[in-house]
């Protein structure tokens, strides 16, 4: 079973693109290496050859026709967004300056 | 005029029809009291009188020009803030959203607005539905009518103590592990999940898109069925809706019948692990049936044992990924840290401030399940124990039309009790979760009062996927006899909301 370090949490917290304070990790720690350990029993339910079920109710194929319907304008679509400009989302600085 | 929050949906749907009472006096009636109590049971995160008369009144004007849009037309409903309307703010129970107005309507609103029913306010939940209490609203607990110190269920426990308080006639939920039945069972009112696509999901904000399935919550089983029969039907926005019909769930309730009814009881959710006085109560319900002539079967499920472990690998894994759109960006809530920060902390910072413990926990739970190295070993056995319990399923229900369980292993719990125990709070939902794995229907009904504590119970009865109406006929038969031996529905048993204090 592998070991959930406070290491491993910080690179998942950022993976996840979640800023964790140095007690949330120790305390992420602990609480999912116990969750871990009870959830790892999956391993030895499955033996031999069984299919993975991703979706409850097979379907396959949905299509629609390609016509146009009402959807959003671009003033609704951005009317929720923290910041806009010139009819576009606005986002804070993408490169690092340094 | 305060005995109309008494009665049932199906009642106060045939004193508008028949003009005996209007939309709006009903929803007046259910609004004032709403107002009143709520600070009671905070079952409401929001509640807009103008919004909710406004929709009563075109519902009288369209019946005084005879157009009755529904067999529930005028009946006024609460909704799960899980659900987006376009005209009061969508939270989903989350300080990321807090203030967000959503552009459009979830495909359920649409149907409901266009079926006449007056929405009353949103309903408090588990942030995001992750959790069996709603001790993980963002905004703070909803109680239980019952006994304001304990959860009403969770995550729809404010669906289920505005239904059983009577602060709605009507309510509706979403279900991904339980959330629609575990909050019914220990706030006595009746819940269902239907069948995997039979209620469109768009507009409803996912948390595990192969496990959500909206439905409603109730006070009889006659309403749930009435309401389900609102709510479902294919959408083409949503790309898993069913395409076909399930038929009407409320003509199965009115034609329900013993004959030749075999019913399976679950060996791995029969006894161990459930209070004494849940299994008392199941015990009693089994026997109720035998005595009716229904055939009870033992069947073995014995994939079930794994099912709570697979549901917490592929749950965090999908809300991992549905949940990295709250980004900063094109809604909710936007942290920006100082000097010039660049968009990666400008995120980190936001979701940082915006979720709370237990999405964290399982965002990061999820992303390490989905990790290269892990995913064969979790997310893939996880995948394979979804098969694994299908299987047994197709087996038991080869034998027997549906099957029974406990909803619960215990009556409600009280508040704080497990909320810093993750995994205590996680079993909770050990017989709820095959169905949504599965795909199944299931639906709670009231079965009694625990011995020990006098706390409601409730039985879940399980269908085969698409047979909604025969889990309803179980569940019409099991309210029956119920009702025959209480004079009542159990929910007439509930203390007097006005005289309890928090």
């Amino acid at each position: 079973m592998s070991e959930v370090t406070p290491d491993l949490v910080r690179h998942l917290a950022s993976l996840a693109r979640i800023l964790v304070t140095e007690e949330e990790v120790q305390k992420l720690t602990g609480e999912l290496s116990v969750i871990v350990d009870s959830v790892a029993s999956v391993n030895k339910a499955v033996s031999g050859d069984v299919a993975a079920t991703s979706h409850p109710i097979p379907m396959s194929n949905v299509f629609r026709e390609d016509i146009v319907l009402p959807s959003l304008t671009q003033a609704e679509a951005l009317s929720a967004a923290p910041d806009s400009a010139e009819g576009r989302f606005k986002v804070p600085a993408i490169l690092d300056e340094e | 005029m305060s005995d109309l929050i008494h009665k049932s949906a199906a009642e106060l749907a045939q004193l508008i029809n028949s003009k005996q009472v209007s939309s709006v006096e009903v929803t007046s009636a259910f609004f004032d009291r709403s107002e009143k109590l709520n600070h009671k049971t905070f079952s409401y995160l929001h509640l807009n009188r103008e919004n909710a008369l406004a929709a009563a009144k075109l519902a009288d004007q369209a019946l005084a020009a005879g157009k009755v849009h529904s067999p529930l037309h005028g009946v006024p409903i609460a909704v799960k803030d899980v659900l987006v309307t376009k005209d009061a703010p969508t939270t989903a129970g989350s300080k990321i959203l807090e203030g967000w107005m959503p552009q459009y309507d979830a495909t359920v609103v649409v149907k409901l607005r266009e079926a006449g029913l007056p929405i009353l306010g949103k309903t408090n939940m588990d942030e995001f539905a992750m959790g069996s209490s709603t001790e993980y609203s963002a905004y703070g607990p909803s109680r239980n009518p019952w006994d304001l110190q304990r959860i009403p269920g969770g995550s729809g426990g404010g669906s289920s103590s505005a239904v059983a308080g009577r602060l709605a006639p009507l309510a509706i939920g979403s279900d991904t592990g339980g959330s629609i039945r575990y909050p019914a069972a220990v706030t006595g009112s009746v819940g269902t999940k239907p069948t995997y696509g039979a209620v469109s999901r768009y507009g409803v904000i996912a948390l595990a898109s192969s496990l959500d399935q909206i439905g409603p919550v109730t006070n009889t089983v006659l309403d749930a069925a009435l309401l389900q029969d609102v709510i479902s039907g294919h959408d083409a926005k949503d790309s898993t809706s069913l395409p076909n019909s399930l038929g009407s769930m409320a003509e199965a309730v009115r034609n329900a019948d013993f004959k030749g009814l075999r019913v399976g009881v679950v060996k791995q959710l029969s006894s161990d692990g459930f209070q004494a006085g849940v299994s008392e109560r199941f015990q009693d319900t089994i026997s109720k049936l035998t005595a009716n002539g229904v055939e009870i079967v033992e069947v073995d499920c014995p994939s079930f044992e794994y099912s709570v472990a697979a549901y917490y690998l592929i749950l965090p894994a999908e809300a991992s990924s549905n949940l990295a759109k709250y980004d900063s960006v094109r809604f909710g809530m936007r942290i920006l840290p100082e000097g010039n920060p660049t968009i990666e902390r400008v995120m980190a910072a936001t979701r940082e401030a915006g979720f709370g413990p237990e999405v964290k926990r399982r965002i990061i739970l999820g992303t390490y399940a989905l990790s290269s190295g892990y995913y064969d070993a979790y997310y893939g056995s996880a995948q394979k124990v979804r098969t694994l319990i299908q299987q047994d399923l197709a087996k038991a229900f080869a034998k027997v039309d549906v099957l029974l369980t406990p909803t619960a292993p215990t009556t409600a719990f009280k508040i704080g009790e497990k909320v810093n125990d993750p995994l205590a709070m996680y079993l909770n939902d050990i017989a709820t979760i095959p169905a949504n794995l599965a795909g199944i229907p299931g639906i709670s009904v009231p079965n009694g009062l625990a011995k020990e504590d006098g706390l409601p119970s409730g039985v879940q009865i399980l269908a085969p996927a698409m047979q909604d109406a025969q889990a309803y006929r179980v569940a019409a038969l099991i309210e029956n006899l119920y009702k025959a031996e209480w004079g009542d529905y159990l929910i007439s048993q509930a203390p007097d909301l006005e005289a309890l204090n928090v």
